[in-house]
Formats: structure tokens, sequence, C-alpha cells
């Protein structure tokens, strides 16, 4: 499904390409957190960028920055690819919000993308994915399969983004199954495989046999593979991108990140100069994110159910969070009637019912 | 007719200042073949590692930013090895630094008082201390081994900064996002050079080698810190007390480390966030040995180690060679430097 949009847009680039003139190639250039590797945050931004250089046929030429700090060394990076002949930036983690910023006011005729941000100016622009929709489905699948009725999270940090995953995820599990619960660990680490693998094992002792995971190693889809021998029901779901090569059996679907068609849109406006401004949280319509393949072992009726779902939510008949929301401690965040709107879903601080673990005192 | 490696009847001051030149030389030889083995032309990855970095303004003025909490936490680093204290938590005190003095700055974030950065400044030197003062006691009072707690206690410092910023400390207005506030004006350094990252931070550091060096070579307890080093015994037949060795070696690491910290938030990063520092703390440990313990050389080696950190970024944008890049040179010097200092007690003779 995947190689086909590829050369759609692939040939749609090289068409692009031989109309425009032979003009140099633009440069655009990429500030990631974290080395590439072959699974997780980074490694999806740089499969964007990669599909962005093929579909815009020599019209760009990138570069890319890895494993940058997010204190004050990514303000040098980002000028840097700026004095070093970028035009267009984009800088992929939160902790580079404010150099992006800085940098966007000092270089006015450039344009910057912050990822997971909130800050724009006229021209800086953001864009994130709505990522707790694949959660949602996530949930549903595991609520259908658990047979323990425990599922099993792994999150790195309570911020809004990663409280979205494990609530959409739990109303997912719990629209299908009410008795289910969800257990969350936080290890205090975006990439750290050893405490991930801890936390999973923990998790699968206390009964879990549906594991997640907010972080970004591949650590938790191979401990459910390693321990599936020992229990035939219990699976994981990916994060990030599809592991289903560390967990050929135990991965059940994953939540995937696709960020070339945005890239590579955004370019285009940037270089046709029709680009006014980019505030972009695209979720499954916008094709930002996808489900991975989904594991055999998932019954027919499951994967239809899945397929309805996702449908309703692309066409927005279905929101995650539609009301009523209730929070762990009962009260009624979003009344029944409504959906969650995006600044209730930006401010997100709290578990909903469903969730067993209780958040760290602040 | 062989070579014979034997011991120099006395070590050799001019292998001393030759060592960390042949170690730069060695690890820029070795750095030149391994851009050979990866591919890439000699000379092209000479250019930009050590050059392409310092070719303009904003690049020399970066240079000596980066090079700031090198040279501070070196030089307090320095004051307590050379007494045989080792300080391997310069990281920790460096955060508990930067709370110290980014409390301050976020308690009085509404002030207009010129005296705010100055007293963040002395909070941090606190706070740091505050920290050493830690594994010191630990040390006199229970001869806990330095090495371990003071390493330990960076781990503590780390998870104390993350609770604050996730928690008390966040940005009320920040969505959530685990940050403090941006600090105002008043609570970050003078800009020196408009255009460019370089300030204020940098003249403490440099005002931190002079007192370094005058410490060390002019006062009597820096002579005492040295004898205490070199021979234990001599000092403590002298009468010079073991016990305030260890506090002072530990209490100048701590004080200079937290002053970084405090550069650092009021410097480039303006706020508290998890990323305040990439392990500065660790660095100058590297910056300390390479410099010889003396601030002269820790000025030079400082610079150096932020020549290696911005080189391996443009090596990254030029040469497409991964990050690891810069922890290879860093690591090839260090390694250099250690076993160039054989030919300090040792040497190399023909044997007939």
């Amino acid at each position: 499904m995947n190689s086909r949009k590829n050369v759609v847009t692939t040939l749609g680039g090289l068409i692009a390409a031989s109309v425009l003139s032979a003009a140099a190639p633009t440069q655009v250039g990429f500030v990631y957190v974290s080395p590439v590797g072959d699974a997780g945050w980074t490694f999806q931004h740089d499969i964007g960028r990669k599909e962005m250089e093929k579909a815009m046929g020599g019209q760009v030429t990138t570069k890319f920055v890895e494993n940058v700090p997010e204190g004050a060394d990514a303000e040098r990076v980002i000028r840097g690819l700026v004095t070093g002949g970028s035009k267009i930036v984009f800088t992929t983690s939160f902790g580079y919000m404010n150099p992006t910023e800085k940098v966007a006011r000092a270089f006015p005729d450039k344009f910057f993308f912050h990822s997971t941000g909130y800050k724009t100016g006229p021209n800086m622009g953001i864009y994130n994915a709505r990522f707790y929709e694949g959660r949602y489905l996530c949930g549903v699948i595991a609520g259908k399969m658990t047979k323990s009725n425990i599922a099993g999270y792994v999150g790195a940090f309570p911020i809004p983004e990663v409280m979205q995953g494990i609530n959409a995820f739990t109303q997912g599990m719990r629209s299908v199954n009410p008795k289910a619960e969800v257990r969350v660990i936080w290890v205090n680490s975006w990439f750290d495989p050893g405490k991930e693998r801890e936390a999973a094992l923990t998790l699968i002792s206390q009964g879990a046999d549906m594991v997640t995971h907010h972080t970004d190693s591949t650590a938790i889809v191979q401990a459910a593979e390693e321990k599936h021998k020992e229990n035939k029901n219990l699976y994981a779901f990916s994060y990030h991108s599809d592991m289903s090569k560390y967990g050929p059996t135990a991965q059940l679907t994953g939540t995937t990140h696709h960020w070339g068609a945005f890239y590579t849109r955004t370019v285009k406006e940037v270089l046709a100069g029709t680009w006014k401004g980019t505030n972009v949280w695209g979720g499954f319509k916008e094709g930002m994110i996808k489900l991975a393949p989904l594991n055999k072992a998932i019954p027919a009726n499951v994967k239809a159910m899945v397929e309805k779902e996702q449908k309703a939510i692309e066409t927005g008949k279905h929101h995650p969070f539609a009301g009523p929301v209730v929070a762990q401690d009962g009260q009624v965040k979003v009344p029944k009637g409504r959906n969650m709107t995006d600044a209730e879903l930006g401010a997100m601080d709290y578990y909903v019912q469903g969730v067993a673990s209780t958040l760290p005192k602040k | 007719m062989w070579l014979k490696f034997e011991q120099r009847p006395e070590p050799s001051r001019l292998m001393r200042y030759l060592s960390p030149l042949l170690a730069v030389g060695l690890m820029v030889a070795s750095g030149m073949l391994l851009f050979h083995l990866l591919g890439k032309s000699p000379a092209e990855g000479f250019k930009v590692f050590f050059l392409n970095p310092v070719q303009d303004k904003y690049g020399v003025a970066e240079l000596f930013l980066k090079a700031t909490p090198l040279i501070l936490c070196a030089v307090g680093l320095a004051v307590g090895f050379r007494g045989n204290i080792w300080n391997i938590g310069a990281e920790g005190q460096l955060l508990i630094g930067a709370l110290a003095g980014g409390g301050l700055a976020l308690h009085f974030h509404d002030t207009n008082s010129m005296l705010l950065l100055p007293a963040m400044i002395v909070a941090g030197a606190l706070g740091g201390m505050f920290w050493a003062a830690i594994p010191a006691w630990l040390r006199t009072r229970f001869n806990a081994n330095e090495i371990l707690t003071s390493l330990m206690l960076v781990y503590i410092a780390e998870l104390i900064v993350s609770w604050l910023v996730h928690g008390p400390w966040m940005d009320p207005d920040g969505f959530n996002f685990p940050q403090t506030r941006l600090f105002q004006a008043k609570a970050t350094m003078p800009i020196l050079v408009q255009g460019t990252r370089v300030n204020a931070g940098l003249f403490i550091a440099l005002g931190a080698l002079i007192a370094g060096w005058i410490f060390m070579n002019r006062s009597f307890m820096g002579y005492q810190m040295k004898v205490a080093g070199q021979a234990e015994n001599a000092g403590r037949y002298a009468g010079f007390s073991a016990r305030r060795t260890v506090w002072i070696g530990m209490l100048v690491g701590g004080a200079m480390a937290g002053i970084a910290g405090v550069a650092e938030i009021s410097g480039p990063v303006g706020q508290i966030t998890e990323h305040i520092s990439p392990g500065y703390g660790f660095a100058a440990m590297i910056v300390a040995f390479v410099g010889r313990l003396d601030p002269v050389g820790i000025f030079f080696s400082g610079l150096l180690m932020a020549l290696l950190y911005l080189g391996g970024e443009q090596a990254q944008q030029y040469l497409a060679l991964p990050y690891s890049i810069s922890k290879v040179f860093q690591g090839l010097l260090l390694f250099f430097l250690l076993c160039s200092d054989v030919f300090i007690t040792h040497r190399i003779r023909w044997k007939k």
C-alpha cells in the first residue's frame, strides 16, 4: 500500500520537476533528537525526509543532524543549517521550540517548522500528529483480545501527548470491554531500553497480557515476543514504527507515524510562495498516522470492527474522546453530547476512568 | 640493537608539557586516518572538523560560549585533583547550582533589580558547594570513597531537576511541558558581542582561571593541597590537615560547577529544562587533565574540547558522518594523553 503511494508521489514529483525550470535545488535541513537507528520517532522522521526528497525530484537536497541535545546546542545547529544554505528547517523535538523561535527571528527570510510545540511566527510553523486516534483503535483490539482484562502501558513522561495516548487507549479498550483496566509505569526517559524492558516485565508479571509503550525503543515489543512463549495470549502494540521485525508473533499492530506527505506538501508550498502559516495536527484522515499491519491472530470480526471505527474517526463521525469523558476521580471532563476540544486535549493532565494506576504527585 | 623502555631517573618537565601536544597531534593524525578509512578526504575532513567551526565571528563566539562551562568546571576540579580529591560529580553540582540560581530567577521573575543576576551566581556557587559538601562530609566522617558518592549524587541531582520541571516549577503557561518559564532580562547574562551568544559568563570563566592560578601557585593553602596530593605522608608530617584538603578540594569544585550551571541557564538556555548540560561536568575532567591541572593549560584544553563538539556537528552536516564522531575524537584525545604521559616518567633508549 505504501510503496504504491510512493511510486505515485515520486512520479508526480518527477513531472513537477521537469516542468519547473532547472533552478539550483533548495536545501532543506532536519534536526533530530536521537540517532536515526532502525525504529522509533527519529527513524520515522527520517523516512519522511527521504520520501520528501524523492517526491521533490531534484528540486531539493536535504541535510540532517542527528542526536542534537535539546539544550543550548540546538540553537547553534539550527543556525548552522541556515548559514550552511538551508532555506527550510524542520526541528523534530519539543526541546527545540525556543531555539527554533530564536533562529527564526534572526532569519526572517528562511522557514522553520517545529514538531510537537506550540510557538509559531511569521516564518515558523508547527506540526504534530493525532497519535491518540491510533491508540484508541489499539485499545479496541486490546479490549477484544485480552483474557486477563489488564493492559500494561510504559510511559516516558506525563506530558499531554503521552496522557492522550494512555487515555485514548483506555477509552478504546473500555468501549468494548468495560471490565478492562490499564496499568501504567513511568520510566522517566524517552529512550532507555533496559528500564523499558524491566517495566514491561513488571506489568506482565502483574497479569497484563496486552502491553504497549510511549517510549522510543523496541524493548517492549521484544519483551512481549520473549514472554509470548510462556503465555500464548500475551501481545504488544508498537509505537512510532512497525516493530513486527522485533515481535513477529507478539505485535498485534501499532500506531505508526508518517511525515513524508506533510514534508512534501509543506516544502512545495514554501517553494511556490503559497505558504501561509502551518499549524498542522493531522490524524488518520491526513495519513499522518496509520495502523501497522494487523497480526493474523486478530479475529476477522475484530478486524472489521477496527476498520469501521477507523473510518468513523477519519470522517469525524466518532472522536476517541467523545463525551462523556470521566476522569479517574469521577470528575466529568467532557459532558455527553460533545467531543473534547483541541485545547482540552492539549492540557490533558489526568487519567480517565479505567486507568488503575495513579499519577505521580507533583 | 633494540629499543629499551626504561624509567627516567626523574620525571621529565619537558614531557609534562609536550605530552598534551603529542596527544593532540596523535588525535588529529588518527582522525585523519579515520576519515580516510571512511572514504572521506583527510584534508577535507580536517578542514570541516577543525577549521569550519571557527571560520566566522559567530563561530568563534560559539567556541568561547561552549568552552565557558567546561573551563569553569575544569578549573574547580583541578584544585581537587591536585590534592588527590577525586570529585567525579561536577555534573550534579552544576545542576544543583543551576537550580539554586534558577530558583531565584523564578521567584523574582518580576523584579527590576540589577542585583538579581549577581545573586543568582552566588546562589549557584552555594548550591554547587552544598552538593559537593555531601561527599566531602561522607569522606571525612565515614571515609566513604568520594569517587562513588559524588558520581551517584549526579543521578539524584538529575532526578531533582526532572521533578521540579515536571512539577512545582513548570511554566504555568507552558501547556504542561516539562520546562520553567523563560527568564526575564534581569536574570540573563549580558551579551558581549551583538549577533552572537557569547556572554558575560566568559568573563567569569576567565576570572576563575586567574583566581585558580593564584590559589594554586601563590597561596599557602594551594601549596598544602599540592603537597598533600603528591606526598601524603610529607603533608601529614608538616601538619597539613587531610580533612581540610578534602573539604577545600570538593567545595571549590562544587562552587565552580554551580557557577557553570548558572552561566548556562542564564546564558544560552534562558530557562531550566531537563537538558541544561550535555555532560559538561564529565567532559571537564578530560579538560582538566589535558590542561595538566593548570589554569593556563585548562584555558586551551577547554577551547580544544569545545572545538571537538562543534567539529562533530560540522562533520555531520558536511561529511555525513554520524554524531559519534565527536565522542571518538574525545576518546582518542584522552587515550593518547594517558599513553603520552607514560613518557613523563619513562623513556625509550637504544640498547646495544
